[in-house]
C-alpha cells in the first residue's frame, strides 16, 4: 500500500491505496466523485480528463500515487454552489451534448484550453484542441459552438 | 495491471540505485506509454520507480548553439518554449504533434527517447539533428543510442538526464499520422547541420528509427525536393499492418521527405 494525500476540489484527502490505483479509480471509487467518466480506458477518448495542478490530463493514464501533493479539480469542482461555471452554462445553452457521457471531459479540456489560448477561440483551434476528446454521439458541432461561447463567457466573467 | 512495488525517489542517484537493484523494475516518467502498456498487461515490472519528484530534471537551456532539454520536460513545454521555437522551430512543432493536448501535458522527452517506440516522434529528431543523450553515467550519440524495436544503449540503472540538440541551419519534420492513435505511420525529420544533411525516419522501420543515407547524399549535393526524384527506400524491412503496408510506407517516406525539404528550404 502507498500513502497519498492531495487536494481534490479544494478539500484535503488522504488514503492508503494499492499503488496500481489509477487517478480515475481513486476519484470515482474512493471519493465517489463519479462525474469523471471512463470511456475507453486507453487514453483515446478524453472522458476522464481532470485538472492536476492546472493541467488537463487523462486520469485513466495517471497513477493516483503520482498525484501525491497535487491540486486536483474534477467536473464536480467547477460550479460555485448552484451557479454553473460559464463553460458548463454554455454547454447547456448551446445543447453541447447528446447522451452527455463525454461532457465532463469536454468541459475540463475546454476550460484548460481557454487558460492556455485565451477567450477568443476560432472554430479551427477548438476542433484541433479537441483531438483527444471523442463524442460517440458525434455531436461535435454544438460542442464546438458551446466551447466558443463558453470561452467568451469566461472572458466576460473575468472582467 | 500486475502488482508492483512503488518507489518515489528524491534524487537521480537514489533513482539509479533503485533501478540497479530491481532488474525487473521500470522507470516511470510521464507514463503515457508505460501505463497503457501495463494496463494491457504487456508489461509487468516488479517495481515502478517514479521520477515525478526530480524537479531538477525539468527545464530547457539554449547556449553556444545547442538546445539542451532536461529529461522530464513535458511535450507541452517544448512545444510552447520561446527558446526552442527560436532555435529549432521544427523541434517545437514535432513536440506539438505528439498525442493530444492531455497527453502532451504529461508525456516527457526522456520517456519517449528511453522507450524508443518504433512510431514515436522524438527518436527521429534525435537522429536527424545529431543529438547527444546524456545519462547519469555518460553521454551517448544518437547514432549509437537507438538499437532496435524498443531497444536502446541504456544499461540497467542508467537514467537519461538530458538531451542536447545542436542548432541546425535548416530543419523540418513531416508526420503522416495514424488518425486513430496519432502515432506516426511515417514521420520524416530532415536537418542540415554544419553543411551536412541528415534524414531520419520513424514509424516505418521494423527495427525502429533509421537514417536514409541515400537521401542524405542527394540532399547534400542539392537541398531541394527534386533531389529525391526517383529515390525510394526498399519496402523490405518496413512495417506492414492493417493501417499501411510496407510498399505504401516506402512511398510515404519519399513524399514526406520531399515535403520536409520543401518546408525547410
Amino acid at each position: 500500500m502507498t500513502a497519498v494525500s492531495m487536494t481534490v476540489n479544494g478539500q484535503h484527502v488522504s488514503a492508503e491505496i494499492d499503488p496500481r490505483t489509477l487517478l480515475v479509480q481513486f476519484l470515482r471509487e474512493h471519493l465517489r466523485l463519479t462525474g469523471t467518466h471512463v470511456g475507453c480506458d486507453t487514453s483515446q477518448c478524453g472522458c476522464c480528463v481532470v485538472h492536476v495542478n492546472g493541467d488537463a490530463i487523462k486520469s485513466c493514464t495517471t497513477l493516483a500515487a503520482t498525484c501525491d501533493g497535487a491540486d486536483v479539480v474534477t467536473i464536480e469542482g467547477l460550479a460555485k454552489g448552484d451557479v454553473l461555471h460559464p463553460m458548463q452554462a454554455a454547454f447547456r445553452e448551446n445543447h453541447g451534448l447528446q447522451c452527455g457521457f463525454c461532457t465532463p471531459g469536454m468541459i475540463m479540456t475546454a476550460v484548460e484550453l481557454v487558460r492556455r489560448k485565451g477567450t477568443d477561440l476560432d472554430e479551427h483551434t477548438i476542433r484541433e484542441e479537441l483531438e483527444g476528446n471523442l463524442c460517440r454521439c458525434t455531436g461535435y458541432h454544438n460542442i464546438v459552438k458551446a466551447i466558443g461561447a463558453g470561452a467568451q463567457a469566461m472572458g466576460a466573467a473575468a472582467e | 495491471m500486475y502488482e508492483f512495488t512503488y518507489h518515489r525517489p528524491g534524487s537521480v542517484s537514489e533513482a539509479a540505485k533503485l533501478a540497479g537493484e530491481h532488474a525487473d523494475g521500470k522507470i516511470l516518467a510521464g507514463g503515457q506509454t508505460l501505463l497503457p502498456t501495463m494496463k494491457q498487461r504487456l508489461a509487468g515490472p516488479s517495481d515502478l520507480i517514479d521520477l515525478s519528484r526530480l524537479d531538477d530534471l525539468r527545464g530547457i537551456e539554449v547556449k553556444g548553439g545547442v538546445v539542451t532539454i532536461k529529461a522530464l520536460t513535458r511535450h507541452v513545454t517544448v512545444a510552447t518554449s520561446a527558446d526552442v521555437k527560436a532555435a529549432i522551430p521544427a523541434l517545437a512543432e514535432l513536440a506539438g504533434m505528439i498525442g493530444d493536448p492531455a497527453v502532451r501535458n504529461k508525456g516527457t522527452i526522456g520517456g519517449s527517447v528511453a522507450n524508443n517506440d518504433p512510431a514515436a516522434d522524438y527518436p527521429s529528431a534525435c537522429l536527424a539533428l545529431g543529438a547527444t543523450i546524456t545519462t547519469n553515467k555518460r553521454a551517448i550519440k544518437a547514432d549509437d543510442f537507438f538499437k532496435g524495436l524498443f531497444e536502446t544503449a541504456l544499461e540497467e540503472g542508467e537514467i537519461i538526464t538530458s538531451i542536447s540538440f545542436p542548432v541546425p541551419e535548416k530543419a523540418n519534420y513531416q508526420k503522416f499520422r495514424n488518425p486513430a492513435s496519432r502515432y506516426a505511420l511515417v514521420g520524416v525529420f530532415v536537418a542540415k547541420t554544419g553543411g551536412h544533411v541528415r534524414v531520419a525516419v520513424t514509424g516505418a522501420g521494423s527495427r525502429g528509427v533509421f537514417r536514409v543515407k541515400d537521401f542524405e547524399a542527394a540532399l547534400d549535393a542539392n537541398f531541394a525536393p527534386a533531389a529525391l526524384d526517383g529515390k525510394s527506400v526498399a519496402a523490405s524491412g518496413l512495417n506492414s499492418d492493417i493501417h499501411a503496408d510496407a510498399e505504401y510506407r516506402a512511398h510515404l517516406i519519399t513524399v514526406m521527405a520531399k515535403r520536409a525539404v520543401a518546408a525547410a528550404a
